[in-house]
């Protein structure tokens, strides 16, 4: 049987794209105090949201993001079929805790900060191939719970270098629906590329916009050429959290591979957080990428102001044991393609 | 570049381009910083040993207690949210007087007291200074030794 | 004149440390550890007494200090005690210190949250 709906090597093309009917993104106070401030659902200021742990805290959020994305599509937990989610925290405690609450079938994902988008691209595959009508899509990350397990305790006094990310505190949320909810649709996801692992060698693990750029250059690639595209088919290219260092590296890469999109491509990581609020390169977590996404560029394909985005997560998949271990980073980056709707419904 | 696992000239061409986009970290400021930072905590140690001293201990005796108070002082910065945003910009100036080994013991203590007092603060407490123990008294005790067998106790 | 000393002597061994730090790609935890360490040798070869001498508290509230007071308490313990001494002066020495460090971030523990 030929898989019909697969082009080139590594993307799939969606028959019945599957349309975004809600999405949400909840930030902490220091993302509330960034750039993108204005456009955020809702900011926490209380880190610990009243509860007793930090992943508690991250658990909450994801609950929050998750029961008010589907109060914004009007629906309930009930209605949906599967709900697809990932954080950072060993185990995904943080979406089983919150799955725990939904009482909906769960799928738990790993791909570290590219989980929004591998959460898009399986949800859009469930419901392409008639598994499900409603699918849940939701993705965490808490700056505190990634300090203490990736590196210091919280109260442990360390500079940062210049190549550190800041862990993004929030969480975002989006329900995917069959094309017959075309009409009450925001936007809808069209394709996906899924991508590979890549390794450069990268070792440090304050530098994963380093790490994770060539993972992204080459998702970036592939898609480009499974289409037969150029990168101007699109409006926007959105990396995930590359931050700055890793988006000038990612822009090397792809025009070693004969693109050149500097005006074309964003990235979420750098968009977050502006140079005044001392988070170096820029945000990270698989919140940052989510949270942006799902308010800043979700708005503008509402809005009209773009039409066609492709949305590239990219993910660092290592462990603190592996770093200590001396090994380097993989990587991971899928991206999936998002248009606009101009005739949904959308408000 | 090609591969999805770079081999040994990828990695090394791609370290290369790395370190040309990565931003020079600000040196000089830096280390002007750890040097006020450091200077004025032993500065303030240098004021409390000067205090035991006033009340009659001797110099060599007064360090002990000098210790034990900036000890309790860098604990006591700790727990109210203070020393890491010290940390943050006086880098080893705080890190590396006793007032940052005490934050190293501190941290940990109230990050993991949620998992509990034994399993959590009891055995976290010395994840950091732990290492700095282990070292110190090994290269002590090698140094001591090798100290009496050469040159002799006088 | 102690205090500049002091500030002086403490200030010049963290912008060591922190040469350290930003010239190689060792952690924060691993310059603490060389630092240690280093204190420990130069003792041994005599020549961080001078440096306590001249700088006071500025020599030994770092953590050079340290490694000068777990050699130094080792060598009066042997010339009191003989070998065991090795085994014993250097934690006799730092004793205070150390149970202070525990007893305070223990009731710390007690007492308050990490905060973000």
């Amino acid at each position: 049987m030929v898989a019909s709906k697969r082009i080139g090597q590594q993307t799939l093309a969606f028959q019945n794209p599957p349309v975004i009917l809600g999405a949400v993104a909840i930030v902490g106070q220091k993302e509330g105090e960034g750039p993108l401030g204005g456009f955020f659902d809702q900011i926490e200021a209380d880190p610990l949201l009243g509860e007793k742990t930090w992943e508690r805290a991250e658990s909450r959020l994801l609950q929050q993001a998750a029961n008010l994305c589907l109060q914004k599509a009007d629906l309930v937990p009930g209605d949906v079929d599967f709900l697809l989610a990932g954080d950072l925290l060993n185990q995904i405690i943080a979406s089983s805790f919150c799955a725990r609450e939904l009482n909906v079938p769960f799928l738990g994902l790993y791909g570290a900060c590219s989980t929004m988008a591998q959460g898009m691209a399986l949800g859009g595959m469930l419901i392409d191939g008639g598994m499900a009508e409603l699918v849940l899509n939701c993705v965490s990350s808490h700056h505190e719970t990634a300090e203490r397990q990736y590196r210091y305790p919280t109260e442990f006094a360390s500079q940062r270098t210049q190549t550190a990310q800041w862990t993004v505190t929030g969480a975002g949320a989006i329900v995917l629906g069959s094309s017959s909810f075309a009409k009450t649709g925001l936007a809808r996801v069209t394709e996906a590329t899924l991508g590979r692992v890549v390794d450069y060698g990268i070792k440090d693990p304050n530098n994963m916009g380093a790490a994770m750029a060539p993972a992204a250059a080459d998702t970036i690639a592939q898609h480009l050429a499974d289409t037969d595209r150029k990168p101007s088919h699109y409006d926007a290219i959105i990396t995930g959290d590359l931050g700055t260092v890793g988006k000038k590296l990612v822009l090397q890469l792809l025009e070693q591979k004969g693109w050149q999109v500097p005006s074309l491509l964003h990235d979420c990581g750098e968009m977050i957080f502006d140079a005044a609020q001392d988070a170096h390169a820029g945000g990270s977590g698989c919140a940052c990428s989510a949270t942006v996404f799902c308010s800043y560029w979700l708005k503008k394909l509402q809005a009209g102001a773009l039409k066609r985005l492709l949305f590239v997560a990219t993910g660092a998949l290592f462990s603190p044991t592996s770093y200590q271990q001396g090994e380097s980073i993989p990587s991971v980056a899928h991206a999936v393609v998002v248009e606009g709707m101009p005739n949904g419904g959308g408000s | 570049m090609g591969g999805i696992k770079a081999d040994q000239d990828q990695a090394k061409a791609y370290s290369e381009m790395t370190k040309r986009v990565t931003p020079n970290a600000p040196l000089f400021k830096n280390i002007v910083l750890a040097f006020l930072v450091g200077g004025t905590i032993c500065t303030i140690g240098q004021g409390v040993l000067n205090l035991f001293v006033a009340f009659g201990f001797s110099p060599e005796e007064a360090v002990t207690p000098t210790l034990g108070v900036m000890i309790a002082l860098g604990v006591s910065l700790t727990a109210g949210g203070i020393y890491d945003e010290i940390g943050r910009f006086g880098g080893m100036g705080s890190a590396l007087p006793i007032t940052g080994f005490a934050n190293s013991i501190a941290a940990p203590a109230l990050e993991y007291k949620r998992e509990g007092f034994v399993l959590g603060v009891g055995a976290k407490m010395f994840t950091v200074a732990g290492p700095v123990l282990v070292y110190g008294t090994i290269t002590a005790i090698i140094v001591a030794a090798l100290r009496w067998l050469l040159v002799g106790i006088s | 004149m102690d205090f500049l000393f002091a500030f002086l002597i403490g200030g010049l061994l963290c912008v060591a440390a922190q040469l350290v730090l930003e010239l190689t790609s060792l952690t924060p935890a691993h310059v603490m550890v060389l630092f240690v360490s280093l204190g420990a040798v130069v003792s041994g070869l005599g020549l961080y007494q001078p440096l306590v001498d001249l700088g006071g508290a500025g020599a030994t509230i770092p953590l050079p200090g340290f490694g000068h007071a777990l050699v130094q308490g080792i060598l009066k313990a042997i010339s009191q005690e003989g070998a065991l001494g090795l085994l014993t002066g250097g934690f006799t020495a730092t004793a205070a210190g150390i149970s202070v460090a525990i007893l305070a971030s223990w009731v710390a523990a007690l007492l308050f949250d990490p905060k973000s």
